[in-house]
């Protein structure tokens, strides 16, 4: 299906949804292609390709609301499928705040191109695909005689979505992906540590294509000989790579859905200091080529940037339409798009050279936090620096905390973002964290 | 389970229940050689003995050694009570056929949404590619593979509408905020699957399945004194709709507001190494992240396992005995056959503290020149299988409960967990503990909760002191992740006592 076609059947189900006894109605189609090619020691070990199609819809009938999807795309199934989704909805419970959203807050067109689609991934050849990974693979392949096994990849998507509402909106979006990587795995008399690196990047040819293979050796090597250390309270750096693993939590409390259901810990918080001074944190989802960039989100509100914490105050939840009308907020949107810390002076380096005693935190093993309170507990693996320099690698130790007290503790966020991801995160210092080791 | 004709492609699980049905019946392409049974799953799928052989000739065409073809028709639905009432629903329709194509240990894989020939043919020439050769003829008959009925069915979810769910939801609410004045949001909700598979290899095995899977979850939140606490329980399994029951319901109810009252007098314990008592039930986690994945024969057969050498060797005291089993009734990690067609079974793991066995699918089995233990399973037919887990356990040991906690001074007693993760290569596994118990001078003290404990896989094996005889299975909801594919396991454990784990605390 084309784009047209697309949005063609949307209208053709939204209107028998409408005939059908629904009073307002949602569509969206759509489509993704992607392939994947793994290599482990020289040798192809997976091709994998994949075309997905679906159609969801969301229906509000007599005050009552259902979501449904499917990947059978005939017309005839589909208006059968409705007509059962509608019969079905009729059976709940009514619901006043469901809705589609207030008119005003769609985009409306208009909007710059945010370019984030790469067309010409789909005329990429696998032989192309094999060389560079096979390329990045040999970059660690037998260039250590600890080596047991080195993998590496290639994996490219195209996706396109329409989507339809019956109260005026109509927008399709775009987007691609490519990621290159490698993982190796070492023997040593204590396990068989392994790392990877990853590239990458919404358009084939911005794709880093090199050092890749290199890195995950660089990063596997050394692990080797982990030590676990006293229990105490250590200052701690968590590399940017792991860092937004720590900021999950934080954007699951601000969603309005668990303010409502008082699964967030930052309930009541709204232009209060949630943070350390120096944590600026910005949705912003107008920037060219970002990797979660779009014109509007998945209800088809405009997208505008806005500031979620500034100098430490939390300034915006993420409130959708539904939540909006529950918590009487205005909605500004679902879900976060490119997440965008202020940056600080130096890199992961140049705050490891400073660090006179502390933990560098280069992975999460397992964890979780406790949505309602804050609490974490989270495994992680890392190096043990003094006098600013690495003295050995860790390993098998927890941090323990609680969500309300870390970002308060936050010294220092570094200027070290990775391009091409949502979150743009820098390395992160904090003083004075529960590690347990021995 | 036999297909019944007016079950044939529900379009949607949550209509009236007993509404009509595509497509129509392929009665004039039925093969006579065929059962009546495998006719019908055929007939599902719009496909004829013809279409399949012409397939994996497509398939194996540039020389691939092996080929299989996985359709599968899943209708999932799933209802939810919050705020007072039953007041949103969603369904889902999946519809598919994966094709893959084995060259050694080299896999080809491709699907389509779309089962004509057309879209078939086209996706098993892409599979074929991982072979670059040119491959001979292929004929492949039809062997029809009976299985076991490990899950039978009473009243099938597709004859189940949301009208008939919404009862047991609504007493979850009741239930919930009847218990407890401290009680402020109940959150409710049925998930319920149902798949038809339908499975063709080179070899000519045809086989077929009926996969119901459900649960029924309660989230529970509480305030006292300006502290808010949450906890989520569930149970899970694969039966139809007679799974829902008022009994279930007050269980599930009465455990929720129990498990999270204990909370508001929980603190966390002193951080770092102790012992740790691990209660039965749930705490089979252990198994799963410590060492279940390690023993998954993809990352033996690779080397990367810290457990690759390990076979044949004593890895555990010799009251251990583990398994993996596929064959419970019932259970949410069983399968009648796995996704690769092999038979599921108990596969012993450690057998009285030796490393039996990995977990095998059919490259790893083809590797190690062993048979298939039935573990190759896949998310859906979008994947590949690999080998995964299904319900991983410890039998008794020589001790009893009282005895291994009387037997700790200082230590905690875990039972309650949420997540846990490992690194195949290091060993080092996490579990997430979502409440428990200090242990002190021999006696279960103040609760304790959300922390994290962490160890080292073949450490932790050895370091499994005591067992007692109360070994007993958990019916939670767990998703094991692994390659970005899920799949539903279960697990079960006898209280253990484990000498030494890091656990997360506070420092003084």
């Amino acid at each position: 299906m084309n784009t047209k076609e697309k949005y063609a059947l949307a209208e053709e189900v939204i209107n028998h949804a409408l005939n059908s006894g629904a009073q307002q109605a949602s569509a969206a189609i759509d489509e993704s292609v992607s392939s994947e090619i793994e290599i482990r020691d020289q040798k192809i070990d997976k091709l994998t390709q994949s075309n997905r199609n679906g159609l969801t819809i969301n229906l509000y009938v007599d005050n009552k609301y259902s979501s449904n999807s499917t990947s059978r795309l005939k017309k005839d199934e589909l208006f059968r499928f409705i007509d059962e989704a509608i019969a079905a909805t009729r059976y709940l419970a009514e619901d006043q705040y469901r809705s589609l959203p207030d008119q005003k807050l769609y985009y409306k067109g208009g909007g710059i191109d945010l370019n984030t689609c790469d067309l010409n991934i789909a005329s990429i050849d696998t032989k192309t695909k094999i060389e560079i990974a096979t390329q990045v693979l040999n970059e660690a392949y037998r260039k250590d005689e600890r080596i047991i096994t080195v993998s590496s990849g290639y994996a490219d998507s195209i996706g396109n979505r329409v989507l339809v509402t019956s109260n005026g909106f109509k927008g399709d979006t775009a987007s691609s992906n490519t990621t290159l990587y490698a993982s190796v795995s070492v023997r040593t008399d204590k396990g068989r540590p392994s790392d990877y690196w990853a590239e990458s990047a919404l358009f084939f040819d911005k794709l880093k294509k090199t050092d890749i293979g290199k890195k995950a050796l660089e990063r596997t090597l050394q692990k080797i000989a982990p030590q676990k250390i006293r229990s105490g309270k250590y200052t701690m750096v968590v590399e940017n790579r792991a860092a937004e693993n720590l900021l999950y939590p934080l954007y699951s409390a601000l969603q309005g859905y668990s303010l409502y259901q008082k699964q967030s810990f930052l309930i009541g918080k709204s232009d209060r200091t949630i943070a350390s001074k120096i944590m600026t944190v910005t949705d912003d989802p107008l920037i060219p080529s970002g990797a979660a960039s779009r014109l509007f989100d998945g209800e088809g509100l405009a997208a505008v940037s806005r500031p979620i914490i500034e100098d430490g105050i939390l300034r915006n939840y993420f409130i959708d339409t539904y939540y909006g009308k529950k918590l009487g907020m205005a909605p500004t949107s679902g879900g976060s798009s490119n997440m965008v810390f202020r940056l600080g002076p130096r890199d992961l380096e140049g705050m490891v050279r400073s660090l006179k005693k502390g933990i560098v935190v280069t992975g999460f093993n397992g964890g979780n936090c406790n949505g309602s309170t804050g609490d974490f507990s989270y495994g992680i693996e890392g190096y043990l620096v003094e006098n600013g320099t690495i003295v050995h690698p860790v390993n098998e130790m927890n941090i323990t905390g609680n969500m309300n007290q870390i970002f308060l503790s936050l010294v220092e966020a570094g200027n070290d973002i990775i391009e091409g991801n949502s979150n743009l995160v820098p390395s992160l210092m904090f003083e004075a964290v529960d590690f347990s080791g021995i | 389970m036999k297909l019944q004709r007016r079950d044939f492609i529900r379009i949607s699980g949550i209509g009236a229940a007993g509404s009509l049905i595509l497509p129509p019946f392929l009665h004039s392409c039925k093969d006579p050689a065929l059962s009546g049974q495998a006719a019908d799953y055929l007939d599902h799928f719009e496909v004829t003995t013809d279409l399949l052989r012409k397939v994996i000739g497509a398939a194996m065409s540039k020389g691939g050694d092996y080929a299989d073809l996985y359709f599968e028709h899943t209708t999932s639905n799933y209802s939810n009570l919050q705020d007072g009432s039953v007041n949103q629903a969603s369904s889902n329709v999946g519809y598919g056929v994966g094709i893959r194509v084995l060259k050694g240990d080299q896999t080809g894989f491709a699907y389509t949404e779309n089962i004509t020939p057309d879209a078939m043919l086209n996706a098993a020439n892409t599979a074929a590619s991982i072979a670059n050769g040119t491959g001979k003829q292929v004929t492949a008959g039809f062997t029809e593979y009976v299985s076991p009925n490990l899950y039978p069915v009473i009243t099938p979810w597709e004859d189940t509408s949301v009208k008939e769910k919404i009862p047991f939801l609504d007493r979850v609410n009741e239930k919930v905020f009847g218990a407890d004045k401290r009680v402020t949001k109940v959150n409710a909700s049925v998930s319920d699957s149902t798949s038809y598979i339908l499975f063709y290899n080179s070899g000519g095995r045809l086989a077929w399945d009926y996969r119901p899977l459900a649960y029924l979850s309660v989230t529970c939140v509480m305030e006292q004194n300006g502290r808010i606490e949450n906890f989520r329980v569930a149970s899970s399994s694969r039966q139809g709709s007679e799974f829902l029951t008022n009994d279930l319901v007050d269980r599930l109810a009465e455990e929720a507001v129990e498990k999270v009252s204990i909370l508001f007098d929980a603190t966390k314990p002193k951080a770092g190494e102790m012992e740790v008592v691990m209660s039965s039930g749930e705490s089979g986690i252990l198994l799963h992240e410590a060492i279940g994945h390690a023993f998954e024969a993809d990352f033996n057969r690779k080397k990367t396992s810290i457990f690759t050498d390990k076979f044949g060797k004593k890895v555990a005291e010799s009251f251990v005995t583990i398994v993996d089993d596929g064959t419970l009734r019932s259970d949410r990690g069983s399968l009648n056959f796995d996704d690769e067609g092999n038979p599921t079974e108990n596969t012993v793991i450690v057998d009285k503290g030796i490393l039996s066995s990995y977990l095998h699918d059919r490259i790893s089995a083809d590797y190690y020149k062993v048979k298939s233990t039935g573990n190759g399973r896949r998310q859906s037919f979008r994947h590949i299988p690999i080998p995964r887990m299904r319900c991983t356990r410890m039998e008794n040991g020589p001790h009893k409960k009282e005895e291994i906690i009387e037997s700790v001074k200082n230590g905690i007693y875990v039972s309650s967990f949420s997540n846990g993760q490992v690194n195949i290569g290091a060993g080092d596994f996490t579990f997430f503990v979502k409440a428990g118990y200090l242990i002190e001078n021999g006696k279960l003290t103040r609760p304790i909760k959300d922390i994290n404990i962490i160890g080292n896989g073949p450490q932790a094996l050895a370091d499994i002191v005591m067992a007692a005889d109360d070994s007993r299975l958990d019916d939670g909801t767990w998703m094991c992740g692994k390659d970005g594919q899920s799949v539903p396991v279960t697990m079960g454990l006898p209280t253990v006592k484990i000498k030494k784990l890091t656990v997360g605390g506070i420092n003084a």
